[in-house]
């Protein structure tokens, strides 16, 4: 993860990420919002996680994201 | 319709205070097991519970979309919602997901620690909860805990800055009710935060049985979702817990083994 004010870097057009332990490809300097938008979670009550650290939700826009990140995206479920 | 048509006023309870908050309803309540949302929804309307426990679990990648959302059918604005860690077997991952539940419900603080210790009995590890409260408490969370029924180690979650100490009553998803009231009693005695039992509960005279002990509370899941008509036994433990919670406001009549003594005079009896 990066900061998105930093220049994205040249080269793959792609990258490979960890989403919820597989392996996706999101296109390379790809935002944390743009997955997001991509996955159908906007605006849904989510929280998210990159590289341990919890992403709050008015920071998506600001989160680049790089390849072999590890993103986390949990909800609540039904429990006890 | 019997011949007295209206009962007399209900009588009044000292308020449930809990973490600041004061709420009227002493039944708490899971959201797991249920056969879909519709009946979730319907079962915890039906019990008249204010605090709702939920798991934090990864999102379905690829779920379709506009799929309804457990917290689409619990509005966190009219239940209070109480993320819990089960599942987690040390502090580190209990921490860890309470602090992800803490951004995904815009900043409640509000949360159930669970930490595991057994994957047979669900016991709890009660030395990484001791360690999992601290941390949590540091961070400005307010703690109800699940824990054992050990009176000393209760009384160090209180220390740490718990707001409501559970025990077990047994086993989690048991069912087998109330196994050691003498313990429960103990740590009733002795807390100064509200005591809730969690876990054990069966059917509707466990939940009265916790709340005559003197809990202030009692947390379910299994014994409403795994019912026969779950939204029928959600009636029936709201009225368990009030039936129970009203005994131990009246305070029962003392236990007289052998002696009988009759309700009706003795004197006046037609020889």
């Amino acid at each position: 993860m990066s900061a998105a004010s930093g220049r994205a870097q040249a080269g793959s057009v792609t990258s490979t990420i960890w989403l919820n332990g597989a392996a996706r490809s999101i296109p390379a300097s790809c935002l944390l919002v743009e997955l997001v938008d991509a996955l159908g979670f906007a605006g849904k009550r989510i929280a998210v996680e990159v590289n341990g650290q919890i992403v709050p939700k008015s920071h998506y826009g600001q989160v680049r994201l790089d390849a072999d990140d590890r993103v986390e995206v949990v909800v609540a479920v039904g429990g006890g | 319709m019997g011949k007295i048509e209206h009962a007399s006023a209900a009588p009044l309870d000292t308020p449930f205070v809990m973490g600041g908050e004061t709420f009227r309803s002493r039944l708490l309540v899971g959201t797991g097991k249920y056969r879909d949302f519709t009946q979730t929804r319907d079962a915890i309307e039906a019990s008249g519970a204010q605090i709702v426990t939920v798991a934090i679990r990864r999102t379905n990648i690829g779920q379709e979309p506009g799929q309804p959302n457990l917290l689409d059918v619990l509005d966190p604005h009219r239940f209070t919602i109480l993320p819990n860690t089960a599942g987690c077997y040390t502090a580190v991952e209990a921490v860890r997901t309470l602090r992800l539940a803490r951004e995904l419900l815009d900043g409640h603080d509000l949360v159930k620690l669970e930490v595991l210790g057994s994957k047979e009995t669900l016991f709890p590890n009660m030395p990484e909860t001791l360690k999992a409260a601290e941390e949590l408490v540091k961070d400005g969370f307010r703690v109800m805990v699940y824990c054992s029924d050990d009176p000393v180690q209760a009384r160090m979650l209180e220390d740490i800055g718990c707001v409501a100490i559970m025990p077990l009553a047994s086993l989690i998803g048991s069912g087998m009710g109330i196994l050691n009231p003498w313990n429960l009693n103990i740590i009733i005695n002795e807390a100064q935060v509200p005591v809730i039992v969690d876990a054990g509960v069966g059917t509707a005279s466990d939940a009265a049985i916790a709340m005559e002990l003197g809990c202030d509370g009692v947390l379910m899941n299994t014994a409403i979702a795994a019912a026969g008509d779950p939204v029928r036994m959600a009636v029936a433990m709201r009225q368990g817990v009030e039936a129970g919670r009203n005994a131990f406001l009246a305070g029962r009549m003392p236990r007289r083994g052998y002696r009988a003594d009759p309700s009706s005079p003795m004197a006046g009896l037609m020889s």
